[in-house]
């Protein structure tokens, strides 16, 4: 508290104004001890009778236990789904299918706030980022999916679009509940059902979002959700009777997959790892570009399959740039996920830590120049600071693989074309960014940049109308837009 | 003083995104201010408050009760700060200065023909003389706006150094009349050219036309007098002006300020607020913090 000694000139004197916590409640959600496979419509205990714990990364807390699914449940929901497919969902005049999905949409605004919270204690990000992106962006999918449902034929005129049958659905930790929107509202909007298994860490969305289903009035069997981890999904990619699969994930288990489904008819579409370069050009809009460096590799922790987790600044600004990054590091509020003024939550999980910890480490022998916030995090739960590697060549490793996290290495470049030379010299392809004031600079990049998603003067903006995927390692196949479809369709 | 640095080239364009301005204003108005830190902001944004009124129908007797409202904001509370300043026109600085003594309350007054600033130099020179002769401890100044819009920026920049040597030892806030800017990149361009001419703060508006203080313009001024320090070691105040009448808002603008120039700027010595409404409607959000409902307006004195 402020000393008042002279009532004209008030000084904080050596304290500082600091936030008070401010954490979002908790009382108005509903967790349940126990979760059991949503399968048929109904919920029903795993064949092996086994469950894991969730827990809570942010107070290593359980939250609940979670159902283990081996290849006999994964078959019994494959069989269910099937069985929707053939009986009811194809044979649905499509305006119906889109009336269902109309009604997820609604029961996930109403039901958001809820949602959120689940989403922050499970996984980790900050309530602001699950309240004002995950969830609405997620209802949003649906929103906008639930309208094409009977537009097909606009969408693809004369082509005759068909749906496939079953799709296996495989997603990530690091946007549990968007993730499963981006797979489920095109799949039903074309008339598949659907089998989806959330990651192990985060699997409490999705059981909230198999109970919205329910409530819903969705026919019985169209989606099912399975939980479980690597087993579970080996399952699903390996049955015999799943038309499609779609992976959102890493580029190790899309290799696995495509190799496993190889010669089978399965079609697939992969979304996998990423590595992408943010270029700050000298003519760039100086102090909004270094929102767009810590936006594009800060927000989810850099939990984010395309974060600009590499920085190419060009030289002539780079002495500002980095200062301004420095000073803007010390401004992030790192902690309790709850809480509404936190902007960087906790780590997903221990093993994750680890990797990211084991890159700091590699960085650090590699000799690029290390920096970290002064920002004290919090001793219990997984946390970690904002990194910055200055100084990195492009043969660091820390420069070459995805760490998924809060780390940031920075290059200096001089000339446009050795940009992207840079730029382009990883396996990945899944994003990029571009900085400058000169709109021709822009085109030139978005045209050479081998990567599937280019910002230019922003970052990480997302949109359902919009599609997303990536070249080279970072995987094939488009979700969101109009594109989206196409994966769930034969024509 | 002379400044060492050189100076920058007012004609080439400074480049601002203004979608990235607005997102990162969008960011400062969802931090969640509370409890204690709730307070303490409040005392402090009451605390950079330059009391003003500036109008055509000005009287002695309304000057006399705005002092004495100054620094006596609402004596039934414990623990409140007195206002930073007064803002008259420079004919009250003489009784302004008479009715402050001895309350620590600075004296600003307007001059350089406030609020359009259309007239000659010698008037505007002479003006501020006046204030400064009269007691002012600070001088809020209006650029030509006229001459900054048709390239004039020499001009803008010779009158704005001109003023400030007529000010001799009052402090000197420049008005940029951001809303006739019309773009970001004019704010910033007028902001450096103030700045680097020998501006102790740069100000926002006049309050006299509707388009006053937003957070995207304080915003990219911040931020230009951060550009500033980090070339000179310098520091220049701030002073966003109309407009700003809840306590919300000016916790935004303290968050804002906080987060883009941090804890050495938030004292009246570098940042201000002009506004007239503003100091009741903190102290009804202070009272309610300490007594846990809102009381009604006719409680708080209104002058």
């Amino acid at each position: 508290m402020e000393k008042i000694k002279n009532k004209n000139s008030l000084s904080l004197g050596e304290s500082k104004w600091v936030y008070a916590p401010s954490p979002e409640s908790t009382s108005h959600i509903n967790l349940k001890k126990q979760y059991e496979l949503f399968i048929d419509g109904k919920f029903v205990k795993p064949s092996s009778g086994k469950y894991f714990d969730t827990i809570n990364p942010a107070t290593e807390e359980k939250l609940s236990s979670i159902a283990d699914a081996d290849e006999k449940d994964v078959d019994k929901a494959v069989k269910a789904a099937r069985k929707a497919y053939d009986r009811t969902w194809s044979k649905l005049p499509a305006k119906e299918r889109g009336k269902y999905i109309y009604r997820i949409a609604r029961l996930l605004q109403e039901r958001a706030r809820e949602f959120s919270v689940i989403e922050t204690l499970d996984g980790g990000k900050p309530i602001r980022e699950s309240r004002d992106i995950d969830i609405p962006l997620a209802a949003n999918h649906f929103f906008y999916y639930a309208g094409w449902a009977d537009k097909l034929e606009y969408a693809f005129p004369n082509r005759k679009p068909q749906s496939l049958g079953v799709a296996g659905q495989i997603i990530p930790w690091n946007f549990p509940l968007l993730m499963a929107a981006w797979k489920i509202a095109p799949a039903l909007a074309t008339g598949n059902t659907v089998v989806l298994k959330p990651a192990e860490t985060t699997s409490l969305t999705a059981l909230k979002l198999a109970e919205l289903i329910a409530d819903s009035g969705l026919p019985d069997g169209v989606v099912n959700i399975v939980t479980g981890a690597g087993r579970t999904g080996a399952a699903i990619v390996n049955h015999t009777d799943i038309d499609k699969i779609a992976f959102t994930g890493s580029t190790d288990v899309g290799k696995l997959i495509q190799k496993a489904i190889a010669g089978t008819k399965k079609k697939a579409t992969l979304e996998l790892g990423g590595k992408a370069a943010n270029i700050i050009f000298e003519d760039a809009p100086i102090d909004q570009a270094v929102e767009g460096i810590i936006n594009g590799i800060f927000f989810n922790q850099g939990h984010v399959c395309c974060a600009s987790s590499r920085l190419f600044v060009q030289e002539g600004v780079a002495d500002v740039v980095i200062r301004k990054l420095k000073d803007r590091l010390e401004t992030l509020i790192v902690g309790d996920p709850l809480d509404k003024n936190t902007d960087i939550g906790a780590i997903n999980s221990k093993a994750q830590l680890a990797t990211i910890n084991k890159y700091i480490e590699i960085g650090k022998k590699e000799g690029a120049d290390f920096y970290q916030s002064s920002y004290a995090i919090p001793k219990k739960g997984y946390f970690c600071k904002p990194t910055l590697f200055l100084n990195a060549s492009q043969s660091h490793r820390v420069v070459q693989e995805e760490i998924f996290g809060p780390v940031l290495t920075i290059q200096t470049f001089r000339t446009v074309e050795e940009v992207i030379e840079k730029a382009n010299n990883i396996p990945y392809g899944l994003s990029a960014g571009v900085w400058t004031d000169k709109g021709s600079k822009i085109f030139n990049l978005t045209n050479k940049l081998r990567a599937g998603v280019i910002w230019a003067n922003t970052y990480n903006k997302f949109d359902p109308t919009s599609p997303f995927g990536g070249y080279k390692e970072s995987g094939f196949g488009r979700e969101g837009g109009l594109h989206g479809l196409m994966p769930y369709l034969k024509f | 003083m002379p400044i060492k640095t050189t100076l920058p080239d007012f004609s080439k364009t400074p480049t601002i995104d203004q979608v990235g301005v607005e997102e990162r204003v969008a960011r400062f108005q969802t931090r969640s201010i509370k409890k204690e830190s709730k307070v303490q902001g409040l005392k402090l944004a009451l605390n950079m408050i330059d009391l003003t009124t500036l109008e055509g129908k000005d009287t002695e007797g309304k000057v006399k009760q705005l002092c004495y409202k100054a620094a006596h904001l609402h004596d039934v509370m414990q623990g409140v700060p007195t206002v930073a300043a007064v803002c008259v026109y420079p004919t009250f600085v003489k009784l302004a200065k008479k009715e402050l003594d001895g309350t620590g309350i600075k004296v600003a007054s307007v001059a350089t023909a406030f609020p359009s600033g259309q007239s000659t130099r010698k008037v505007k020179i002479s003006d501020t003389h006046f204030a400064v002769d009269n007691g002012a401890d600070e001088v809020d100044m209006v650029i030509s706006r006229g001459e900054f819009l048709e390239g004039n920026y020499a001009y803008v920049f010779d009158e704005i150094a001109a003023v400030k040597e007529a000010c001799g030892a009052a402090r000197l806030k420049v008005i940029l009349e951001t809303g006739e800017l019309s773009t970001l990149e004019n704010v910033r361009r007028a902001s450096e050219i103030a700045i680097y001419a020998g501006a102790d703060f740069i100000k926002t508006s006049t309050g006299k036309i509707s388009l006053a203080a937003t957070q995207p313009v304080t915003l990219v001024m911040l931020e230009t007098i951060r550009d500033y320090y980090y070339k000179t070691g310098k520091m220049v105040g701030m002073k966003p002006a109309g407009g700003i009448s809840t306590a919300k808002i000016a916790l935004q603008y303290l968050v804002m300020l906080r987060e883009t120039l941090g804890d050495k700027w938030l004292t009246n010595e570098w940042y201000r607020f002009g506004a007239s409404s503003l100091a009741n409607d903190i102290l009804m959000q202070l009272q309610k913090e300490q007594d846990g409902v809102y009381q009604s307006g006719d409680y708080f004195s209104k002058d």
